[in-house]
């Protein structure tokens, strides 16, 4: 499918995001954000300045410190008419509103037997690195992903920030959009001024390889990337494929980049045990087996509580010299 | 049922029950009291179809607690919005919901209201704007909150009613949407069904300080009603309902009631959390029913006649509904992937 160009436009990851959201605001007036901090403050990341100038605080809603409330105030707002943008500030705050989503906007369409929608977007932030500790820094997009009913997206480029927020906003069901909170001001991309979405549940290769299969999602994708300019320098020729949504999934995109290369290393920043590496994994494994030249190796984050100390913290998120060392056996380059 | 959801006079400022009768006609009674006697006579045969085992899962009855569901329901709008609990079939009932249905889904068939998916603890009808009963306890608070939220940005005048019982006071969630519904002026009317226990529990051991008055603190009008008279329900329910409409704000309503029988249709020796002594008083001295029937005869609106008849009419009607549920299909197994997204 043809995409539109930017023509050398360059946005951040972060002002991306609230290009869309204000594209979609000024679009359907049914479209509103509620959240801690979001109006005046433009949220704690300074991600959303600017929206309420334009839509008012009616459109752009601080809330009180309640996220379970006013996320399940979204739901019912969903459900009767509106498409409220809940803005839940750190990822780790998901614990608090995991039963309006999970139990209510995920169950709400099926346990109706169809009759109910909850067409709601819920924006929320991963990603370690900001030295905030263990309750500010973990990448919870596997709990999302474990329940049926809620769709997961994870953008790692300014470009596919925008396009799949616009899907996201538009879709009749509940989106969990996972942002890495790093990302919002030092990754700068291409982004067209036009009106484009990115659908839900198409893969994208970030870099065309033959060798191995990279396959990351959000900011590990840049780790992807500066693991496999470094594979270059040894002339392994290394493919970086992003899902861009773990919910739905393109199956078909890893399997088939496995089949070319015979070799793959999924990496994403949540928890290794249990987590988004292990599912990718087994898709690549069941769906690539008689093409795979080695295991499929997992990368995530160390299975400890995201430390505080700089020395420390940095241990815990997969870095471009161990993907390298990684693909190097893999391939045989030891 | 084509007396469902009537409208009803809108009832001006008035402090108790006595006062607003004369605004309520005969008729508006005595289709109160049909209301009440089909949930009562519906969920006595939820009983006989588990006791027969003809009914997967359980249900949790709503019988003693008829007069809340009704007396609110008849204040209220077709469509505006209600939002249940897993005791929640007289809820469903009294906003307009059909018997048959209603059946076909505890029975889980396809022609049930969720399409068998959802049960007795999850029945949701947009029909009759029921947003659906919720088996999380306190767990639509916000929803129903929600729900008023988008009534009063899409200016519709639509009003939200959220049921919950007094064992959701003990949850966060219901604090959260009471604060914010005070802070937008949003038109939701919070139903406390105090019916004494919080599943096995007393809510003594359980609850601290006053009800109302948590909901006081936040600012949202209140009231406190005798939970077994519909007349009483229904003029308070009445007059909140439209000052919510009016665009006045919250309100919450505590309804001192009892459950008849047990948590769920399973729980039969109750004895270790209530008497059987509590339970006799409850189910004669205050029984829902017939207070309004006393009433209504002593008040020479209607004799004793007239409440055997709306009963045996309803018995009919609920039997059939039954009889027309069991025979129905169970949904294809293809359904089961169906309305995972819509």
């Amino acid at each position: 499918m043809s995409m539109p160009e930017s023509n050398g436009r360059e946005l951040t990851y972060g002002d991306a995001i609230k290009e869309a959201l204000a594209e979609e605001l000024r679009r359907d007036p049914r479209v509103f954000m509620l959240g801690e901090d979001i109006a005046e403050a433009g949220t704690t990341f300074r991600v959303l300045n600017g929206l309420v100038e334009e839509f008012g605080p009616e459109r752009v809603l601080d809330t009180p410190i309640s996220e379970p409330g006013f996320t399940g105030l979204a739901v019912g707002a969903a459900m009767t008419g509106m498409r409220p943008i809940v803005d839940i500030m750190f990822g780790d705050f998901s614990g608090l509103i995991m039963d309006q989503v999970a139990n209510q906007a995920a169950k709400i369409h099926y346990m109706s037997g169809g009759k109910l929608n909850v067409p709601m977007v819920l924006r929320t932030t991963m990603g370690a690195g900001r030295r905030s500790a263990a309750q500010h820094s973990q990448s919870l997009h596997a709990w999302y992903s474990h329940i049926p009913g809620l769709k997961v997206v994870v953008p790692a480029t300014p470009y596919d920030a925008k396009g799949l927020m616009k899907s996201a906003i538009r879709d009749d069901n509940p989106v969990v959009i996972l942002e890495d909170k790093m990302m919002y001001r030092t990754v700068k991309g291409p982004v067209p001024a036009d009106d484009y979405t990115i659908p839900l549940g198409v893969a994208d290769v970030k870099r065309e390889g033959t060798d191995i299969t990279l396959v990351a999602t959000s900011s590990m994708v840049y780790v992807a990337l500066e693991a496999a300019k470094l594979l270059s320098e040894i002339e392994v020729s290394a493919e970086v494929v992003d899902p861009r949504t773990l919910v739905p999934l393109d199956k078909q995109a890893l399997i088939e980049s496995v089949k070319k290369t015979s070799r793959a290393i999924v990496i994403d920043e949540g928890y290794e045990q249990y987590g988004v590496t292990a599912e990718l994994a087994s898709v690549i494994a069941e769906g690539a087996f008689y093409y795979l030249d080695a295991p499929v190796k997992r990368m995530g984050a160390m299975n400890v509580p995201i430390p505080f100390s700089p020395a420390l913290e940095d241990l815990t998120i997969p870095n471009p010299q161990q993907v390298l060392e990684m693909a190097k056996t893999l391939c045989g380059k030891v | 049922m084509s007396r469902v959801q009537k409208r009803v006079r809108p009832l001006t400022e008035r402090t108790n029950a006595d006062q607003a009768a004369p605004e309520v006609d005969r008729e508006d009674w005595l289709h109160m009291y049909e209301q009440m006697a089909k949930i009562r006579i519906f969920e006595e045969h939820v009983n006989e179809l588990y006791q027969s085992a003809k009914m997967p899962g359980l249900a949790h009855l709503y019988i003693g607690e008829e007069a809340i569901a009704v007396g609110v329901c008849q204040a209220l709008q077709r469509d505006d919005y209600i939002t249940s609990t897993h005791r929640g079939h007289g809820h469903c009932l009294a906003k307009g919901a059909s018997l048959d249905r209603m059946f076909c889904e505890l029975l889980g068939r396809e022609r049930g209201y969720c399409r068998g998916k959802g049960g007795s603890m999850h029945i949701a009808d947009q029909d009759t704007g029921n947003l659906g009963a919720n088996a999380i306890v306190g767990g639509s608070a916000a929803i129903a909150t929600g729900a008023a939220f988008s009534s009063k940005r899409l200016g519709n005048g639509r009003v939200a009613v959220c049921f919950f019982g007094e064992g959701a006071l003990g949850q966060g969630l219901v604090y959260e949407s009471m604060n914010m519904a005070q802070l937008w002026k949003l038109p939701v009317v919070f139903i406390c069904e105090n019916n004494l226990y919080n599943e096995y529990t007393h809510h003594h051991e359980t609850t601290a300080g006053s009800m109302k008055a948590r909901a006081e603190a936040f600012g949202l009008m209140t009231s406190e009603v005798n939970g077994q008279n519909v007349r009483e329900v229904h003029e308070s329910a009445a007059r909140l309902i439209e000052r919510a409409r009016r665009g006045d704000g919250p309100a919450f309503m505590l309804c001192h009631t009892y459950r008849f029988t047990g948590h769920h249709v399973g729980d039969i020796n109750r004895a270790y959390y209530r008497t059987k002594d509590e339970e006799l008083d409850w189910k004669t001295n205050r029984d829902p029913l017939k207070l309004l029937a006393d009433w209504m005869t002593e008040n020479k609106m209607a004799d004793a006649g007239i409440f055997q008849q709306i009963e045996s009419s309803v018995q009919a009607e609920v039997a059939a509904a039954v009889e027309y549920a069991l025979n129905a299909p169970f949904p294809a197994p293809d359904e089961v992937s169906l309305h995972v997204y819509a």
